[in-house]
């Protein structure tokens, strides 16, 4: 469907990649599908090993899939070698070279497309610009920070305008403030450029806070795919729930499914409302998640009863952690004031009560 | 101090120590000192002169063979580095296979046969040549000290190109460079300090060849180190003291610009 305003930009086709052959061989990457939309930030969230930096290799062209197709705008690009996709990546060490000035790196992929000498200039000052080094652009990479050296290396890759932005964990090397700095920096650039970035982290957070759509992986498999929100919110399965965030896990007995709702029974003989996935049909026993700012912790009687185990401050909330009657655990987070403490203690024999809306039924 | 262990704290070091400089340096220090003897004796000093260095620079026949020393020598050191640069290339920059540690053996071959063993063989293996081709020049010294030289070149280069990161010829590729503009642009002036190292190394290898040499060269292609070897024979006068003093100076003077080269690229 061309010129439709959500059109895809990558579309990754049942792509495997194994590697090594015989007993020894692992499956990096099995029958994975995702479409990347136009000028969407897309993550690929994992945690190491999940398959999620050969996905992004394979994009590039520094490796080819043992199956399946990579299209980019509809065309083929997976055997492709890397020098002929009009696809750009950020390194996670920045791979800037030594032997170059910050300008000359910026300028290197336009030279090398044979772009004209004036056109290349015109192109590196605006990048420079861009990301607000232009005071350092005669100085060699290893005289500036990592920081700066971070900036250098997006500019570089901006600069033949890319259909679509590779970043590799770009942020890994950096100090906190530093990241978080350049998370909004990233965003920026998105935004002004309009190119299509995928981004590859194993940090939740900075997929939640940075992205439009998330893909979750596991040992080479996708999860999940779907708006932080969706992610954070609706987990489909126990290790996206598990990875994304803290979560607490309860057993319950499902019955009543209908309108994308079912009723849990927990094993307190409470019944409650939950979610459940489109097209999921859950049977008998299934793990039901609530988070734990969306639960509340009562003195009186809740859906969920137990005793107080540990208080933990964490400045902006209290966690408290519930050993309930059933056994289970169960977390709750509470929102600090300036004037009072959070008002348990423990030991305290305490309720729990499990906001409307606020348990998913889990695949597993 | 005394808790770690440290080798200059151990009984004897420093009588050892002193004794391998001084088997080692001082036979070179009394070989330069003769060089400025006015007697013609290496082992009765007879007072300074230079007149030795000046008999050695008259001599037309230690002229000859020092043109033709360096002549061999930088042919050979730059087509060694060449061949090492390419095998070193070749080592590193695929992932390992089987086979890998047959080439490495292949390649540093010259280090472990007996240099006589390959002399002799090379006589005899060129003795049937110059019949076939009647050509009976320089060429066959110089092919004799490029096979030589590239172990000496490549262990260099295959040390730089080890430390050399790949991402950076993967983010050159990302950029559009083809794999030959990647090698051009990014690979070879990183890889330079190491070649300039393989080839200085070589051309001093070269120079300093006596046995191999002395079996392939023909008649009247004497190199510096084998015309001294024949003077020798008819015993010696400073004349040798000198050569070989100037000869101690240049391969000083190689190291040292070398390792200066190499200081100021890193």
């Amino acid at each position: 469907m061309p010129d439709k305003p959500d059109r895809n930009a990558i579309e990754v086709v049942n792509v495997s990649k194994i590697f090594g052959s015989g007993e020894g061989q692992v499956a990096a990457l099995d029958t994975v599908s995702v479409s990347i939309r136009e000028n969407e930030f897309f993550t690929l969230l994992g945690p190491s090993g999940c398959g999620k930096t050969t996905l992004l290799r394979l994009i590039a062209g520094f490796d080819f899939p043992t199956a399946g197709e990579i299209l980019l705008y509809g065309q083929d690009i997976a055997p492709l070698p890397p020098f002929k996709r009009p696809v750009n990546t950020v390194f996670q060490s920045y791979a800037l070279f030594p032997h170059m000035t910050v300008a000359d790196n910026i300028g290197f992929g336009l030279e090398m497309l044979g772009k004209p000498k004036a056109e290349i200039k015109a192109r590196v000052a605006e990048m420079l610009k861009l990301v607000k080094m232009e005071a350092l652009a005669g100085r060699r990479t290893s005289q500036i920070s990592g920081g700066q050296q971070q900036r250098v290396a997006l500019a570089r890759a901006l600069a033949p305008q890319p259909k679509v932005l590779l970043l590799d964990e770009p942020l890994s090397a950096l100090d906190y403030k530093l990241r978080k700095e350049m998370q909004i920096e990233l965003k920026r650039l998105q935004h002004e450029t309009g190119i299509t970035f995928i981004f590859v982290t194993h940090d939740q957070e900075e997929a939640l806070t940075m992205s439009d759509r998330i893909a979750v992986m596991s040992s080479g498999k996708i999860l999940q795919v779907g708006s932080p929100w969706d992610i954070y919110d609706k987990p489909a399965e126990r290790f996206v729930a598990d990875f994304i965030g803290e979560t607490n896990f309860l057993t319950a007995a499902i019955s009543g499914i209908g309108n994308g709702k079912a009723r849990a029974t927990l094993k307190s003989g409470t019944t409650i409302e939950a979610t459940v996935a489109e097209g999921f049909q859950p049977k008998g026993n299934a793990t039901v998640v609530v988070r734990p700012e969306h639960a509340k912790l009562t003195n009186s009687k809740g859906d969920l009863s137990g005793t107080v185990e540990n208080v933990v401050y964490f400045g902006t909330d209290t966690h408290i952690h519930v050993q309930l009657d059933s056994g289970e655990d169960f977390t709750v987070r509470q929102q600090n004031t300036r004037s009072a403490g959070c008002g348990f203690e423990r030991g305290d024999k305490v309720g729990i009560l499990i906001g409307n809306d606020a348990a998913q039924v889990l695949k597993d | 101090m005394a808790k770690n262990f440290s080798i200059k704290h151990q009984p004897g070091f420093t009588a050892i120590a002193a004794t391998c400089f001084i088997v080692l340096y001082l036979p070179i220090i009394v070989l330069v000192i003769y060089a400025f003897n006015a007697a013609s004796s290496t082992s009765e000093w007879g007072g300074f002169s230079l007149k030795w260095f000046q008999s050695a620079w008259q001599n037309t026949q230690v002229v000859d063979a020092t043109l033709r020393s360096f002549q061999i020598g930088s042919i050979a050191a730059v087509l060694s580095t060449i061949f090492a640069t390419m095998a070193a290339l070749a080592t590193t920059r695929t992932a390992p296979y089987p086979g890998l540690t047959f080439k490495y053996a292949a390649i540093n071959q010259p280090l472990m046969v007996p240099e006589i063993v390959t002399g002799v063989a090379l006589l005899i293996f060129f003795s049937r040549v110059k019949i076939f081709t009647g050509y009976s020049g320089i060429g066959y010294l110089v092919a004799a000290h490029t096979a030589f030289c590239i172990p000496f070149a490549y262990l260099p280069i295959r040390a730089r190109l080890e430390n050399m990161d790949l991402t950076l010829e993967r983010a050159a590729a990302d950029l559009y460079a083809t794999p030959w503009k990647t090698f051009r642009r990014i690979t070879l002036p990183l890889l330079w300090p190491g070649i300039l190292a393989g080839l200085m190394l070589a051309f001093v290898i070269s120079l300093d060849d006596v046995v191999i040499t002395e079996f392939v060269k023909s008649g009247g292609q004497d190199t510096l180190p084998t015309y001294m070897l024949g003077q020798i024979r008819r015993g010696i006068t400073p004349e040798i003291n000198a050569i070989s003093t100037a000869f101690l100076l240049l391969s000083v003077a190689i190291v040292t610009l070398f390792f200066f080269v190499s200081r100021k690229r890193d």
